[in-house]
């Protein structure tokens, strides 16, 4: 798999974060998530703790922060959720800035607010510093059903073939005098759509027949198994034990 | 619509979860049966599930990013639940869309990891279920015609999505992390839902047109309403063939004609009764907008009453029958049974007077 198989998401390099196992990882951040969701929200400093941690993380993974920021920016529509709550939430209200607020709405605002950003930016985290293939093989390794992590390689091998069908398609509409501007054009949208599926599934036999006839029997051959270590285990459980750490003492102060 | 962490609180993300994870298990089973064709799913046709239920992912996530132009510069895109269960069956739908939800929060982030159950279990088991339900039964009662395959997934589509935003306001008021009331979480949910859907509905139906058009074969849905190949002799060399192909037996799925008219004379009848005698106990009183007006406005303080407010079934109501339910109910049947008397004489008449016609006609010329 060379640099064209590698994601958006994923930057380049040779930290340590890096050269952890994949399936560490992964068991590593979903439980840094789950203790963050866990988390009571009137103890403030734990989200702050918990910001620090990640921020070390993304120091010893050399991943930039600005890039950290950018790509936390998919969480803005809920941004906007989160806004709107102090304003259509019940309960006491309070007075802000001359605007009657809900208490318990700012409340749920924060809430949202810090767990969904810190769980972002846990994922993001992970995604920068592991290959997508190493993705597939820690969720492999982490007893997901085989059968589940061969349909997702498929899919994140051919994505990019079918999105680039899709974009000959537009470019070949639009060198045809089309342009969608409403309603009236979702007939010819649609007709692409149809036609990427024919073209995906019949794609999906093709590979299946070109599989067949190099001795595919249902199951793919791990070539490189990467078995983790027990100080790599302990060196990745650091973040969600710290983590844990936070909460519970989150929890006995409030 | 990707729920991020922290919204449900951990104990219904963890039920979630588990629900997502058995769901994604008989899915995969399912999918199996569903891809493997011809072959028996033991056999051959197991190993054709990751390639097939992996470009159909590919596809269900391509066609998220075709976007839709409203208007005024506001576009939708699909969500592809409804598309993918009619296009390559449920089980697979629920695989497909479950595997791009898994993507898209590992490799995204885009929707949280511990929400990844209540996302999985929101859009796509119940968007799926939902759709592939309503299709099957709208399926079984419209008839066997093409057209109705895409009227079909129009209503399937068109129910799904605010479906699946009524699922979301359960489990937000199972574990919500905020207290805005249900009442407002579910208007506000539904009501955009309602109108995210009837895009949906129209792509979804438009694109399952499509496809039906070029490769019928591929629309699982539309399973067994293709026609079965016929074997021809050729009319121009009679003499090469002596032996005439047999003829195909008639499909199982295309009942003759004459049944199914029919049949679907009988369904909507029935339909009609239904509607009369049951649905309007829960009619409105002001039915008419019209009137309802016209009574606010007090435009209607002139209108005569009309010439026949002396007959029995005046005011869709039975004369000497005090309940009004029950009233309205028998009016409205009486009514369907009038109609009915009076359309079909007229049909009767105007056929056989054509038919005579056509004999006279026949007649002449001979």
């Amino acid at each position: 798999m060379g640099a064209g198989h590698s994601h958006q998401l994923y930057v380049r390099g040779h930290s340590p974060v890096h050269r952890l196992p994949p399936h560490c990882k992964i068991t590593a951040v979903l439980c840094f998530v789950l203790v963050v969701v866990a988390t009571p929200r009137e103890a403030l400093w734990a989200f702050g703790a918990y910001a620090a941690l990640l921020a070390a993380v993304a120091a010893t993974a050399r991943v930039r922060p600005g890039f950290l920021l950018r790509r936390l920016l998919i969480e803005v529509p809920f941004v906007a959720f989160a806004v709107l709550m102090p304003f259509v939430a019940e309960g006491e209200q309070v007075r802000v800035l001359g605007l009657s607020l809900s208490e318990s709405g700012l409340w749920g605002a924060w809430n949202i607010l810090a767990k969904g950003t810190l769980g972002v930016a846990a994922s993001v985290l992970l995604a920068a510093t592991t290959e997508l293939r190493d993705l597939l093989l820690g969720l492999q390794r982490l007893r997901l059903p085989p059968l589940l992590v061969q349909i997702a390689s498929f899919m994140i091998r051919y994505g990019d073939v079918i999105t680039d069908e899709m974009r000959r398609m537009r470019v070949a509409r639009e060198s045809r005098g089309f342009t969608a501007r409403g309603v009236r054009h979702w007939g010819v949208l649609a007709k692409t759509a149809g036609a990427l599926f024919i073209r995906s599934y019949e794609r999906g036999e093709r590979v299946h027949l070109a599989m067949l006839s190099r001795g595919y029997t249902g199951t793919m051959p791990v070539i490189d198994d990467v078995r983790a270590t027990r100080a790599q285990w302990t060196y990745a459980a650091a973040l969600p034990l710290a983590a844990l750490a936070v909460c519970l003492t989150g929890r006995t102060l409030t | 619509m990707h729920v991020p962490d922290g919204f449900i609180d951990a104990p219904v993300s963890l039920a979630t979860g588990a629900v997502a994870a058995a769901a994604v298990a008989v899915s995969l089973r399912g999918a199996r049966r569903e891809l493997g064709g011809t072959a028996p799913a033991d056999g051959l046709g197991g190993e054709r599930t990751a390639p097939l239920a992996g470009l159909v992912a590919a596809f269900v996530f391509a066609v998220q990013m075709l976007n839709f132009p409203v208007a005024a510069g506001t576009s939708g895109h699909l969500l592809g639940g409804a598309l993918a269960a009619i296009l390559v069956g449920p089980f697979t739908g629920v695989l497909c869309i479950s595997v791009v939800l898994l993507m898209q929060a590992v490799l995204f982030a885009d929707g949280g990891l511990t929400a990844l159950g209540v996302n999985i279990t929101d859009m796509a088991v119940v968007t799926t279920l939902v759709a592939y339900g309503l299709f099957r039964l709208l399926l079984g009662v419209l008839p066997r015609r093409r057209s109705s395959v895409t009227a079909a997934s129009f209503v399937a589509a068109l129910v799904s999505v605010p479906a699946a935003a009524c699922a979301f306001t359960l489990l937000y008021a199972l574990g919500g992390t905020t207290d805005v009331p249900i009442g407002k979480v579910f208007a506000a949910m539904t009501g955009v839902h309602v109108l995210i859907g009837i895009g949906e509905a129209a792509i979804t139906a438009l694109t399952v047109g499509a496809v039906l058009a070029v490769r019928p074969d591929l629309v699982y849905g539309a399973r067994g309403l293709t026609a079965p190949l016929q074997l021809r002799t050729s009319p121009l060399r009679p003499g090469t063939d002596a032996a005439p192909a047999p003829d195909a037996a008639p499909a199982p799925g295309t009942p003759e004609p004459a049944r199914s008219t029919r049949r679907f004379a009988l369904a909507g009848l029935l339909t009609a009764l239904a509607l009369a005698g049951v649905g309007s106990y829960y009619a409105s009183a002001s039915p008419d907008g019209l009137e309802k007006v016209a009574h606010d406005k007090g435009i209607d303080s002139k209108t005569e009453e009309h010439a026949a407010k002396d007959s029995p079934l005046a005011d869709y109501q039975v004369a000497d029958i005090t309940d009004g339910r029950i009233s309205g109910g028998l009016a409205g049947v009486i009514g369907v049974g009038a109609t009915l008397l009076v359309g079909t004489g007229v049909t009767w008449v105007v056929v056989r007077r054509r038919r005579d016609r056509a004999a006279a006609a026949a007649a002449e010329t001979a």
